[in-house]
Parts: structure tokens; sequence; C-alpha cells
């Protein structure tokens, strides 16, 4: 598969979970699109590495790995954060009874 | 046109419509279902790949755990039936019109790189199988495994000291 | 140790001690551990200071490297001290007399509360310090850091009763007037920085250093350090603010301003003698300058009748007589003038401060009189001072003087004469001071008069010692016609080559020699007739003139401070109101404005900001994007 192809999937996915950042305002929803965005990167990652093990050439060569093993970790990292962000939209809840970011306009003062 | 690209194609369009749904839906319990969606759609993009090893995490971190998380908070909030005030129209529009130019500028800047013509193997290939990763992963990379751990008790930790009742 | 000139660095960091600790702990210390530790750490420099001076003698001089002070590009400075002949014995003047006015300073200031006392022992220290780091340091940039420091507790002390704005006011004036010589002596070390690259005195005056600078340098850069000298050395025309620096307490005007600081100026000039040396010039201005300050301060001293001013326009008057030296190239005559002139200058100081202590703080002579019964160590040593300052042999003071004389009549009888007349002035205000002060009828109330007493041992010890100096300090310098050997001219001249060209026959100098003891004889004759039975009496015509020092300081005000005072009311209320205020309120209103019209920017909304963080990464992108076609 021509590797042009995977870039611009990803490029439409992560472009897709930024115009939902821009334009939601749902806490919850905004987070949901940034996962999105993570995951365009790692589908983008583990393609550039199947390309790289595929340029290496030989049937035996590791390249690439490290492409997949940071996927990996990006889904380590990704669910650690999730656990901490969704805890913060429960406190914010708890504290304003909405999750709308526009009542989060604390950084103004 | 092969098995393999009738895949792809298939697999494409459906995470691209999910992850359309995903940011129109108006309900959220319906924005995690289609995000869900996507996320399948992207782990059979792996299983063409040939990376069956992410494949399988990501359905089980992603749309497993992570998903499962995110709808419990929603159902924990009530928030499945609110329908906000809208948003000011004008800075909607400049969103999207912001995050359509990226797209537009990245296709342009990526669309003549030295990329072209490379082409990603898929199908076989056995770098994305678990005993290739697991080797790699627990020699090379044991360091940041181990550290990875650290993180998600921390992680744990913030968690639970976050969402305590005061 | 390899040398016992390593030891140097203890010379100055007694007297530093000494500083720390009283000024540290001034409200803790009684006041005999302060004095003990003021006075205890001057004694500790002299004996090292002995100690160097006799290595010195034997032959034994070096420039003792510590570290690496400045270093910069090329030019390096190391923090070094050049242990010498010139140096070792400066060295011995600042700390002996220094003992001796810390002992003294122990019992005058007694009745200062014990933190005033403790400060004063600590800017004293401060002073002997900044003092050793000048006279020390191997090139000048340590003796500029002494040079600065001797001039801020210059005006330290002269400020010490800081209560009495006039007081004040004199020590404002001593700083900035030696502000103005010192920017000069900056300048001529930039000039040395600049063209030679080097600060050393060993490598300035090397003839490689000396080869790199022409004769156009020479002469700017001398001519700098010698504006330089006459702020600190109290010259025409900055010597104004000697006078105005009695102010300060007695002993610190012996210590200060008559013994060591201001013959800073004579010092760094016969150091860079190699120098000056090569510009003639420079010298013959030098000599002008000397001689017309000599004969000026003189005269002014004539009708003075506060008795720390007379000996302050004495002091001017002398450090005149030794720039005469330099100018004519006698700059070990110089020295020996500062060495014999710091003994009995420093003890009539103390005699005045005595004099002073026990009128309970009059200074005024016209109110004194007839006080030679009443203390009578006071006045013997007075006496001997006078006598030594006149000029009358065999006390120190004649053979000095008539060094710096001779030199003149070898440079130009013109000179001679002026010089001689200056000297005959000198005994004659010296003895004037004498006899109004110690003669004649008590004029005071009747309250003083019961009061007067003896000065305590303590004052008087130090009296006793600075006149055994006077009395014998010439000896060292007794020159070849009178069966002497110069001994100090030829004892510096490793550091300051011997004059050469003194083509003065025995006879013509023992004429001169001769000429000025009689006159100067008659003139104290003189001075006994006039003023032994002093009656106060109005001043008028030309005695006015004197009494109101040339009207100097008014001329100054007129000439300078006036115009710049109007300059400053200009700048003051027209250009820093208008211009500059406006500038700075115009920044303000215009940022003011700028971040009223930006607010909508921070709407605190996470939206907005991420609105704004794509549009940005966009910007960048393109700007990439076009840049790389």
């Amino acid at each position: 598969m021509p590797i042009n192809y995977y870039i611009f999937l990803s490029l439409a996915l992560f472009a897709i979970g930024m115009i939902g950042v821009l334009t939601r305002r749902n806490a919850i929803i905004i987070f949901m699109c940034v996962e999105l965005m993570l995951n365009a990167v790692n589908l983008l990652l583990v393609a550039f590495s199947k390309m790289h093990y595929l340029s290496a050439g030989s049937p035996f060569s590791t390249a690439g790995t490290d492409g997949q093993l940071f996927v990996f970790f990006i889904m380590v990292v990704a669910a650690a954060e999730v656990s901490v962000g969704l805890a913060i939209i429960v406190m914010m809840y708890r504290n304003i009874h909405s999750v709308d970011v526009n009542f989060l306009n604390r950084l103004k003062h | 046109m092969s098995v393999t690209q009738i895949l792809f194609w298939f697999l494409s369009i459906l995470a691209l419509f999910g992850a359309i749904m995903v940011v129109v839906s108006r309900n959220p319990v319906h924005s995690v279902l289609w995000l869900i969606m996507t996320f399948f759609a992207i782990s059979g993009h792996y299983i063409v790949l040939n990376a069956q090893f992410l494949a399988v995490v990501n359905i089980i971190v992603y749309a497993g755990a992570i998903m499962v998380l995110f709808l419990f908070v929603i159902m924990l909030m009530n928030l499945n039936k609110t329908a906000a005030p809208k948003r000011n129209r004008w800075l909607k529009l400049a969103g999207g019109i912001a995050g359509g130019c990226l797209m537009l500028v990245l296709v342009a800047a990526l669309r003549d790189s030295e990329l072209k013509g490379q082409f990603a193997q898929v199908n076989t290939g056995d770098i994305g199988l678990i005993k290739s990763l697991g080797k790699e992963l627990f020699t090379t990379y044991v360091i940041p495994f181990e550290l990875s751990s650290i993180l998600f008790l921390s992680a744990m930790v913030g968690a639970v000291v976050l969402g305590k009742k005061d | 140790m390899k040398n016992v000139l390593q030891l140097a660095y203890l010379i100055p960091l007694f007297p530093l001690l000494g500083f720390l600790i009283n000024g540290l702990g001034r409200n803790k210390l009684s006041k005999g551990v302060i004095g003990t530790i003021g006075s205890g750490a001057i004694l500790a420099s002299f004996i090292v200071s002995l100690i160097l001076f006799f290595q010195v003698k034997g032959g034994n001089t070096e420039v003792v490297n510590y570290f690496n002070f400045i270093s910069v590009g090329n030019l390096s400075i190391p923090f070094a001290f050049q242990i010498d002949q010139l140096s070792s014995i400066f060295l011995l003047i600042i700390t002996g007399v220094g003992f001796l006015i810390h002992v003294y300073s122990t019992s005058y200031m007694h009745d200062e509360k014990p933190e005033h006392f403790a400060r004063y022992f600590a800017y004293l220290n401060l002073f002997v310090f900044s003092m050793l780091l000048l006279v020390m340091g191997a090139n000048f940039v340590i003796m500029f850091i002494g040079w600065e420091g001797v001039g801020l507790c210059s005006y330290l002390l002269i400020g010490f009763w800081f209560k009495k704005p006039e007081y004040n006011k004199a020590a404002s004036k001593a700083f900035i007037m030696n502000r103005i010589g010192d920017l000069a002596f900056l300048i001529a070390l930039f000039w040395l920085i600049g063209k030679v690259g080097s600060v050393s005195f060993t490598e300035v005056f090397s003839a490689e250093g000396l080869a790199k600078l022409s004769t156009t340098d020479i002469t700017v850069i001398t001519l700098l350090l010698f504006v330089g000298a006459t702020g600190k050395s109290a010259q025409i025309p900055l010597y104004t603010w000697l006078p105005d620096a009695m102010a300060g307490p007695t002993p610190v005007s012996a210590l200060i301003h008559a013994a060591t600081m201001v013959t800073a100026g004579i010092y760094m000039i016969a150091r860079s003698n190699v120098l000056y040396s090569l510009a003639p010039d420079v010298l013959n201005i030098i000599a002008w300058v000397g001689l017309a300050t000599a004969l000026l301060a003189a005269s002014i001293a004539l009708k003075q009748n506060d008795i720390k001013k007379v000996l302050a326009y004495s002091t001017v008057s002398q450090l005149g007589f030794m720039f005469l030296a330099l100018g004519t190239g006698a700059y070990g005559a110089a020295v020996f003038h500062v060495m014999t002139h710091a003994f009995f200058k420093a003890l009539m100081f103390l005699g005045s401060g005595s004099v002073i202590h026990a009128m309970g703080g009059e200074q005024d002579i016209r109110k004194m009189g007839g006080l030679s019964k009443k203390m009578p160590v006071t006045f013997w040593t007075f006496v001997i001072g006078c006598v030594a300052i006149a000029g009358i042999p065999p006390l120190s003071g004649f053979f000095s003087k008539d060094a710096i004389l001779l030199s003149a009549y070898a440079k130009s009888p013109v000179m001679y004469g002026i010089a001689l007349f200056a000297a005959l002035l000198t005994a004659f205000y010296m003895f004037r001071l004498l006899f109004i002060t110690f003669t004649g009828k008590f004029r005071g109330t009747h309250e003083q008069e019961h009061h007067l007493h003896e000065s305590p041992k303590a004052m008087t010890l130090p009296l006793i010692v600075l006149a055994i100096l006077s009395v014998i300090g010439g000896f060292v310098g007794v020159p070849a016609v009178l069966g002497g050997s110069d001994e100090l001219i030829h004892f510096l001249s490793p550091v300051i080559a011997i004059a050469e060209g003194h083509h003065i026959s025995h006879t013509t100098e023992y004429i001169l020699m001769g000429l000025s003891t009689v006159l100067v004889l008659g003139m104290v004759l003189g001075a006994w007739v006039i003023y032994k039975n002093y009656k106060e009496k109005e001043n008028t015509g030309f005695a006015k003139v004197l009494e109101n020092k040339w009207y100097v300081d008014e001329l100054y005000d007129t000439i300078i401070v006036k115009p710049l005072k109007v300059l400053a009311d200009f700048l003051n209320n027209i250009f820093d109101k208008k211009v500059v205020d406006g500038l700075v309120n115009g920044v303000g209103r215009l940022v003011n404005y700028g971040g009223r019209q930006f607010r909508w920017i921070q709407s605190g909304q996470v939206g907005s900001y991420v609105l704004l963080m794509v549009v940005s990464i966009l910007l960048i992108f393109v700007v990439q994007f076009f840049l790389r076609k």
C-alpha cells in the first residue's frame, strides 16, 4: 500500500480531531477528540514502521520495531492521562456542575 | 483490486465517518460509541499492516478500558441529553476553517515529500508480532517499560486524590 | 616559606580584620576592646612592615603575585603586591604614624558612644587597609582600588559627626573634588591598557612597555595622572576640599588629611617617575602648580583663625612643596618631605587636637592664649613641630625642605625665590599660630580656663614619640655638603633614579642654606614681636582677602556651581518634565492603549487559546513553506 495513503488518512483523522477540539465545548468530547488525534498519530507510526521494515530489505531485520514500541508507549501514557484527565473533569463537574469549557474562563483573572 | 485494497478503503471510510460523527453528534454517548467504532477501524488497519500486537492492545486499552471509562463518566454526570446553548457561531466557523486549513497545508506540504513512492508492507512481515516486539521490549526498552509502571502508579494516585470528595 | 616577602598580604589583612570585627561587633564590644583591636591591628601591620623593611634593606625586593584578579581577552591583571624601597618606606609611615594616631584616638574619642566609637575605629582601620593597598599594589588597578577606598574612608570620616549638616556638606565636597581627579586617573588607566595592554608597574615601566607609548601618549597619561593627583593631594585647582575636611575628628585630620592619604598623589607620581621623566613639559606644569599652591595656601594660612584651618592650609602648602620637588625631578626629595611632613604635621594636628580637647571643642585661636603653662607637654611638642616645619636646622623639616629648595634652584632661581618666600611664610604663620595659642593671656571664658588641663597619657605619648621622630627624622637624608650621605635617596635609588645635573657648587649650597635659615629665624622673631601679646582686631584690606581665602570658594561657586545649577534647573523643570516625562508617559499610554485593544485575545476560554495555537501553527507552516521555495 503506498505510504501516501496512510499519511493522508492520518492527516484527515488528525484534522477532524482538531476541528472537534476547536468547535465543541463539552470537555469530554474535547478530550475524546484529543484521543482521536493521538490515534491518528499512532496509525501513522505503525505505517512508517512497516515502511522502514520493507525498505530495510532483510526478512530478519528488526527495523521498524521501535516505531511500534513507540505506539505502545503512547498508549500507556494515554491510559494514564485519561485516568487523570477524567478525574479532573469529574472534579470540575462537581465544582461548577457543568463540563462546559466556556465556564472555565478563570485564566482571564 | 485485491482484498487488501478493498479492506483498506473500507476501513478508511469507516474510520473517517466515525471520526466525523464523533464531532458532530449532539449526544455525548453517541460520540463515545462512534469513537469506539473509529478505534475498531484503526485496529483493523493495524491487522492489515500485520501489527497484530498493537491491534489487540488498541482494542483492549482504547476501545475497551478507556472508552468504557468515558462512558461511565458521562453516565455518572447524567450528561446524555444536555442541550447546551449554542456556541458563538463565528468562533465555531473559525475553528472549522482553521482545522480544514491545517489539513490542507499539511497535505500540500507532504504531497511532494521524499516519501513519495515508498510503500508500507501489508499482510506480511513479522515485526508486528508479539514475539519480536516482546524481545525488543524486554531488552532494549526494559527501563522505559518499568518506568511506565511508576507512571501508572502515580496516575492512579493522582486520579484517587483528584476524585476524592475533599 | 620561600620568601618572607610572601607575608606581605598580612599587612593589609590585619586592618581589614580589625575593620570587620569592629564594624560588625559595634553594638556588642566595649570601648576598651574596640580600641585594643583597632590599634592592635595597625601595630601588627607595623611589625610586619618592619620585617619587610629590613628584608628590602637587605636587597630583597619582589613583586608578590597572589591570584589573577581580572582576566579579559589579552588583558590580565594579577592581584599582586610590589614590595620595594619606595613602598616599604610608605608602609612604615602609614602603619607607624597610623598606630600612634590610633592610640591617640582611643583617648580623644573616648566621649563617643560605644557604637560610634567602634564605627570610628572601623573606618580608621578600613582607611589604613585601603591606603596600604594603594601603596603596595603592583599595578595601577590595585592602586586605584586603594585610591578609591581612601577617598571613601575620607568621606566617611569627614562626615563622622553626621548629625551636623555642614559636616556632611564638607564630606560631599571632599568626595566630589576627589572624584574629578579620580576620573582623570581612570581615563589614564584606560589609556594605558589600550596602548600598552598592561597595567603592571614592572611591565609599563620596562623598555618594551615604554616603547609602545608615543610622546603624546606619555604626555597625556602623565597629565591625566597628575590631575588625579591634584584631586587626592589637594593642589590647585582642586585643593578647596582639604580645609573643609577639617570637619572630621582631629586624629582623622592628622592621619588622612596630613600624613597619609593626601600624599597618595605624590606616591603615585614618584612611583611613575619613569614615565614622568619622559614628559618634561608635564614636569614643568607640576612644578609650577606645586609652587603656586604652596604660595597661595601659605598666604591664606597667614590670616586664618581656626587652629585646624591653619594646619590644613599649611598641609596644602607643604604638599605644594612636594609637587615642586616632583616637578623639578627630585622624586627622592619629595618622598623625603612626605616622611618628615608626616611626622611633624601629624604631631601638630595631634597637638591641636590636644588643645581642642582641653578647650572643650573650641577651635578659634582668638579665644585661646597662654596655654603653655597649663599644657607643657603639648606646648613643647608643638614647638618642636613648628621648628621642624619652619625648616630650622637640625630638625627634620630643614633637610627635606632644603633638598626641595636646592632642586628648585637647580631648575631656575626664580622658582627658588618663590619657594623660599613660601617657606618663609610657612615659618611666619606657624609661629603666629604658636604664639597666639600658647603665649600671652587666656582669652576664653572663665569656665574654659577652669577646665584647662594637660591631656591624658594616651594622647601625650604619641605626641612625644612624634616629636622625637620630628627631631631625628631628618638625619636619614643629610646632604653631602653637611657631611651626610643622602641615605634615603640612595636607598630609593633602585626605584627612583638619582637626578643628574646638580651643578651647584658647595659654596652656593652653603649660602642658600645659610640664607634660608637666617631669614626663617628673622620670620620667627617677627612673629614673636607681632603676636606675643595678641589682641583681636578687625582685618582690613588685603588681610581680609587672605582671611576669606582669596575668595576662591566664592569664585568656584560663581563660575562652576551656579551655572550648573541653572542648567540643572532647566533640565529639571523643562527638559525632564516635558521631554523625559512625556516619553515615559507616552510609552506607558501606548502600552495601556495597546493592552485595551488586544485584551479580547485573552478571553480566558480554552477554545480561543487552542484556536490561536492552531492559527499560529498554520502560519509557521506557511512561512516555512514559502521560505523553502
